[in-house]
């Protein structure tokens, strides 16, 4: 056993090769020194200078980080106290509804979820007659809405894991209740909260479909930005921007990992004690 | 905790409650308004007429989608099973280096495949080198279902990564001293313990690959126009929004068709597993 033979060890590496030759491609044509995403020519940093001076790409990017943090963190809230409530419900027709609404973002096509927030967002806009509906608002509802089934997907197993009787003991000990769920269930839900935090801000960086259909013109993202640029043929700043979120988005994860292990080593301490 | 205090607690769902209702019920209801309306607002069977015109886009649609899902599950199975078999340690290397495609761009993922694929692409130029004649590869059906196994395969590798990592060596030991070889140790054991991952795997990929829009129009060149496309063109492009949310409506009800089917096939094969222990 745990011995990886010949044949399975070239599998793996076909498979591994499929996955990232074409980032390969995007991050070797980035340094391109010609304008072609096709034919090298030499190298240079050309098209990273040029990227950092087309005003569009850096307005969306700061409308994508303004967009990512307000949405990851009201659908963080929102959805923290969603399951803090839900988990105190009896396992009934009630609960598994709420849950299988809340659910339906995640398993309804992409498509037809930001079709169907626009629809509701451009009737509201007709209703009260405003003109250009679509913008940071929309995108920031749209964004909270499908983060919110990962945020409570996230936490709810956390919530299950507590002992009940800990908040319990608590109050016994002359706690107020709102000071139990402070004091004894937030710390012990922290791992979950987090890890659905992050979800939802890099779910909200990346998002194109759903967004596609609830901005506007006033307010771009930068998956958005790269779909109008795809649209005519492509110059290497496009690559050499997508290779730079990549980078970041890279080191944010090696971050949260290593942040994880040690607490996962420090839990295994703590457990030894 | 006595019943005032539970009663607090649950309404702290009341915020969530509220968005989800607004957010997610209504805007589904406005989609069915939309179907039945014409842009008046008055009732119409048109939009629901107007779809049969649409009957080879979602068939098209379909078969790609079930095309690209069975690729990618013949791709990641035995991938996912390697893995599984490796060192702890290195296992979580394997899935970061599975995972870590999908933080690049998609859009941009796909663009490059257009890159490598043209027919002045990297690979006809790399056979031309090789003094070969060049491959059409671009604005075919084969081009747009690779790129859904591109952009989905981590997708289905994953879930199934998940259950078999949890397969008790032990069961399959077992199967071996019992006698079973190698097929029937797969087929009764391995197989069998993994099937919610498969099916979890599959929902993963052919809800994507079925509703998909950019993959068509940048590998298929808008000569293989899927669901998505239509779509996105009555709302992006014609501004039908009547017939687009019909569309919407029937890409729903088959996709919820197509996973009731799934759910039903992988329940009655628990069953049976149940039955034989």
């Amino acid at each position: 056993m745990k011995k990886t033979t010949l044949p399975s060890t070239i599998y793996v590496l076909l498979v591994f090769a499929f996955l990232y030759v074409p980032m390969l491609i995007v991050a070797v044509y980035s340094f391109n020194s010609s304008n072609s995403t096709g034919v090298m020519e030499g190298f240079s940093l050309r098209w990273y200078v040029e990227l950092f001076k087309d005003e569009e790409t850096i307005k969306a990017f700061y409308n994508t980080i303004i967009l990512a943090i307000t949405s990851a963190v009201t659908s963080t809230v929102i959805g923290t106290l969603a399951a803090l409530g839900i988990d105190k419900m009896k396992k009934s027709w009630r609960r598994s509804g709420i849950m299988t609404v809340t659910n339906i973002p995640m398993m309804n096509p992409e498509i037809v979820t930001g079709v169907s927030m626009m629809l509701l967002f451009v009737f509201i806009g007709s209703f009260l007659k405003i003109n250009g509906v679509l913008g940071f608002w929309t995108l920031f509802i749209a964004h909270v809405t499908f983060s919110l089934p990962y945020v409570i997907l996230n936490i709810m197993p956390k919530l299950q894991q507590i002992n009940p009787n800990l908040a319990e003991a608590a109050q016994d000990l002359g706690c107020a209740p709102g000071k139990a769920i402070r004091k004894v269930v937030l710390p012990a839900i922290k791992p979950g909260i987090m890890s659905g935090f992050i979800m939802a801000f890099t779910l909200s960086l990346d998002d194109f479909i759903i967004s596609y259909f609830v901005s506007g013109p006033k307010f771009q993202t930068l998956p958005i930005r790269i779909y109008s640029m795809t649209k005519k043929r492509v110059t290497p700043d496009m690559y050499a921007l997508s290779t730079i979120i990549f980078v970041v988005i890279l080191i944010l994860l090696v971050i949260v990992n290593m942040n994880g292990l040690k607490g996962e080593q420090s839990g295994k301490k703590g457990a030894v004690k | 905790m006595n019943k005032k205090n539970l009663l607090r607690q649950k309404l702290c769902a009341a915020p969530h409650l509220v968005w989800s209702a607004i957010f997610i019920v209504v805007p589904l209801v406005m989609v069915a308004y939309y179907s039945f309306t014409n842009a008046e607002g008055q009732f119409t069977l048109e939009n629901i007429y107007r779809l049969s015109d649409y009957t080879d886009t979602f068939l098209r649609s379909l078969w790609y989608g079930i095309v690209a899902t069975l690729i990618c599950l013949v791709i990641a199975y035995p991938l996912a099973y390697i893995i599984s078999q490796m060192k702890v340690r290195v296992q979580t290397t394997m899935m970061m280096l599975v995972m870590i495609p999908m933080w690049m761009n998609f859009l941009i993922r796909t663009y490059a495949w257009m890159n490598i694929l043209e027919d002045s692409g990297i690979i006809n130029k790399f056979l031309s080198l090789l003094g070969m004649e060049p491959v059409h590869m671009i604005n075919t059906g084969g081009a747009v279902i690779l790129g859904m196994v591109y952009n989905f395969l981590p997708y289905m590798i994953l879930p199934i990564y998940t259950v078999l990592a949890k397969l008790d060596r032990s069961l399959v030991e077992a199967a071996q001293d019992l006698g079973a070889g190698k097929v029937r140790v797969f087929s009764k054991v391995i197989f069998p313990w993994s099937v919610s991952g498969v099916v979890s795997g599959i929902t993963m990929v052919f809800v994507p690959s079925v509703s998909t829009f950019y993959i068509s129009q940048k590998l298929g060149g808008g000569t293989f126009a899927l669901i998505g496309d239509v779509i996105e063109m009555q709302f992006q492009v014609s501004n039908n929004f009547n017939f687009g949310a019909a569309l919407s409506l029937v890409l729903m009800v088959l996709i919820l068709i197509c996973m009731a089917v799934m759910n039903k096939f992988s329940s009655s094969e628990d069953v049976g597993g149940g039955m034989v222990l």
